[in-house]
């Protein structure tokens, strides 16, 4: 089905029509360039956080009541992403202190980009909506939470003049996304 | 049929109350507030295991003389609560059970109309009919 490529292309049209009305088309210093990016960021995670109390309200509707944050974490890792993303969670870590590290190895918002060194700093734009989605999911069920997303890039290869014979495929983006929920201090960007 | 049909979010305040019978709504909204420290107990884990914990469906929450009242809460800890009238006897568990499925299914409809603000009380008007076609008709 065309689903999964619906909300791709949704998705990347939203980042850049929130890029480009945030655009004043007047020359704006680099600060108010950062201050900026910052405000687009924190309206694409809003964004995210209301649509996912809403899908939240509405994957849950028939499971049973969650144990505890485990619980909860592990259906954010299976549930959640599989009707998100079709995927699941390819490693979910926790230090039982309030941490948890879901880690896809293969974000689907972002494979379809290539990956080279210059668009890891822009990879933050694409993950901001997805980082809203998991808080507001989480909100939803009742955790405070701080979502943050970070990409590496599959290890490259040495700087060394090296040059690989065969052509490298390309290698995928791997998000992590760190979520803490740290009740006492909440910080609302 | 239900006699009055409340909708609690999670902080405890009503975000949809109605009853039938239009005057001494008082009472109802009373009756409302008292169940909720029922509901509590139930879903805290401390309590004895009377009730399945993973289950939504809380069941009879406490009869009074002339009225039951119902609980269900959801995964995101909003809770429903229904006052029926005892005198209708023909009430099955499964019929309350299927009302607070309507219920849900409702709320999640609202939930997921992007004009609605999570914590506002509920003003959709199919929230309305759903909920009217639930109470009972009193001439």
């Amino acid at each position: 089905m065309a689903d999964e490529a619906l909300f791709l292309l949704l998705h990347n049209e939203m980042v850049s029509g929130v890029y480009k009305s945030a655009e004043q088309g007047e020359v704006v210093s680099a600060a108010k360039a950062l201050e900026e990016n910052g405000r687009c960021i924190t309206k694409l995670e809003n964004m995210g956080f209301r649509v996912g109390q809403g899908l939240i309200e509405r994957f849950t509707k028939d499971t049973a009541r969650f144990k505890d944050e485990l619980d909860i974490m592990k259906f954010i890792c299976k549930d959640f992403w599989t009707t998100v993303f079709k995927k699941q969670i390819d490693n979910l870590r926790t230090n039982h202190q309030g941490i948890y590290v879901l880690q896809d190895n293969k974000f689907r918002l972002l494979t379809q980009m290539s990956a080279g060194k210059q668009y890891l700093e822009h990879a933050s734009k694409y993950l901001a909506f997805t980082c809203g989605l998991i808080r507001g999911g989480l909100s939803n069920l009742g955790i405070k939470s701080i979502v943050t997303a970070e990409v590496s890039s599959m290890p490259a290869y040495p700087d060394t003049g090296l040059h690989p014979k065969t052509p490298r495929s390309q290698p995928e983006l791997k998000p992590r996304v760190r979520c803490s929920t740290n009740c006492a201090t909440q910080v609302l960007r | 049929m239900a006699v009055c049909v409340a909708v609690i979010a999670k902080e405890n305040y009503p975000l949809y109350i109605r009853s039938i019978p239009t005057e001494n709504e008082l009472k109802f909204h009373y009756m409302v507030h008292t169940s909720l420290d029922v509901v509590d107990e139930k879903i805290s884990a401390m309590g004895k295991a009377l009730v399945d914990q993973r289950e939504l469906y809380l069941g009879l929450l406490y009869p009074t003389e002339d009225y039951k009242v119902y609980g269900y809460v959801t995964n995101s800890k909003v809770k429903f609560v229904m006052v029926v009238d005892s005198s209708n006897t023909a009430l099955r568990d499964n019929e309350i059970r299927s009302m607070f499925r309507k219920l849900h299914n409702s709320y999640t409809d609202v939930m997921c109309n992007p004009f609605y603000n999570p914590g506002d009380r509920i003003q959709s008007r199919a929230f309305d009919s759903m909920v009217t076609s639930m109470m009972i008709q009193v001439c």
